[in-house]
């Protein structure tokens, strides 16, 4: 088994201690087999204890070890030390306030999330005596946007984020979207008052970032562009009173 | 334990410095100055048809064939292509995915579809032009 000493360039910052974050130098002799996580935790565990970073499964179902591995946002489980040069710099993910060394504050995020309403609204009554059905073509339509694990690597890409977070943002949406496209919901349109917001859809300036980083091709940016041709067909349907939904 | 997050300043000005794909996006966003330029040129030239003074008309065709103005056709046409029209066909797919049954349309249908579209638009103008 080989090994080679990488030079891990690591993000600090301790708020009871430090005004700013700094950078800390450790030389971590890692098999090519490893990941950045696994030089995390040798990190912590063999030459600094007070490191503070956020992990779990090891194996890209948890979504919380995303960070800026040399100044990309990425899933530190997945990101293998074969593919990188002998110095790398992680830093917490971009466009987040941090907290301490390389974990940031998501609380921003979560509450948008709860905010699209990402749960199945009906108008009707939903079946009771039977589940509802959906085909495997009815499933297809959305699936691909189910994979997200809320990691936020999207958010630490995306600049529009970055330059004002009132925007909802890429996983958010993506989430929304997921929604609307399910056969079983009949929220779309109450939906639609927040995603065509000022701070929805429309902020998007496709830059494409999010997918790019998205370690679960979900393609988010993809899910936003369709709900803005979504949005703009709705706003027609209801200026020419073809529905009967309210404005 | 006191908690005191930290912000990192993000510069309104030069964000896009920070990686590649930032600032091939800025590029992009850039064409809109040549939009603008062009869509100023086109209402000059058809103001002047519309004087409906051939000498104008002539003067003004006469005009567009110096050197000056070929470059800056042939450099606006490539920028166009290479930061609009690629990336927008590229992106086609993702706008509007087509599902045939429970199974995704493949991107290149869509992004070809596209091309064929585009061709046979430019053709036809042309044909309307009598430039064919």
């Amino acid at each position: 088994m080989s090994t080679r000493n990488l030079e891990l360039e690591v993000m600090r910052y301790d708020p009871e201690k430090d005004e700013a974050p700094y950078f800390q130098k450790y030389t971590v002799p890692c098999p090519e087999e490893w990941v950045i996580l696994d030089a995390l935790n040798y990190v912590r565990d063999e030459l600094d204890t007070t490191l503070a970073f956020r992990w779990s499964c090891h194996m890209m179902v948890c979504g919380s070890c995303g960070m800026m591995v040399n100044g990309e946002p990425s899933l530190t489980c997945k990101t293998f030390i074969r593919d990188l040069p002998d110095k790398v710099r992680i830093e917490p993910l971009e466009n987040f306030p941090i907290e301490r060394d390389l974990i940031v504050v998501f609380d921003d995020v979560i509450q948008k999330l709860h905010k699209v309403q990402p749960y199945i609204m009906r108008k009707d009554a939903p079946p009771e005596d039977k589940e509802f059905t959906q085909t495997p073509a009815q499933l297809m339509k959305f699936k691909q946007l189910t994979m997200c694990i809320n990691c936020m690597c999207c958010y630490a890409a995306c600049p529009q984020y970055g330059l004002d977070n009132n925007f909802i943002g890429p996983a958010a949406l993506a989430l929304a979207h997921r929604y609307n496209l399910d056969n079983r919901d009949q929220g779309k349109s109450e939906r639609l008052d927040i995603l065509a917001d000022y701070d929805g859809v429309w902020e998007c300036s496709f830059v494409g970032a999010c997918s790019e980083v998205c370690p679960k091709h979900v393609d988010p940016a993809a899910a936003l562009q369709q709900m803005k041709v979504d949005g703009a067909v709705e706003y027609w349907k209801q200026k020419l009173g073809m529905t009967g939904e309210k404005k | 334990m006191s908690r005191r997050p930290y912000v990192r300043p993000i510069s309104k000005t030069t964000w896009f410095m920070r990686n590649g794909r930032y600032k091939i996006y800025v590029l992009r966003e850039l064409t809109s100055f040549l939009v603008a330029f062009y869509s100023f040129y086109t209402i000059c030239a058809l103001a002047i048809l519309a004087s409906g003074s051939v000498e104008k008309w002539d003067s003004f065709i006469t005009a567009q064939q110096c050197t000056g103005w070929a470059i800056f056709h042939a450099v606006a046409l490539l920028y166009f292509l290479f930061f609009q029209t690629f990336p927008w066909f590229k992106l086609a797919p993702k706008a509007m995915p087509v599902q045939v049954g429970d199974k995704k349309l493949p991107d290149s249908y869509i992004i070809v579809g596209h091309y064929v579209a585009w061709i046979f638009i430019s053709v036809f103008i042309l044909w309307l032009a009598g430039a064919l």
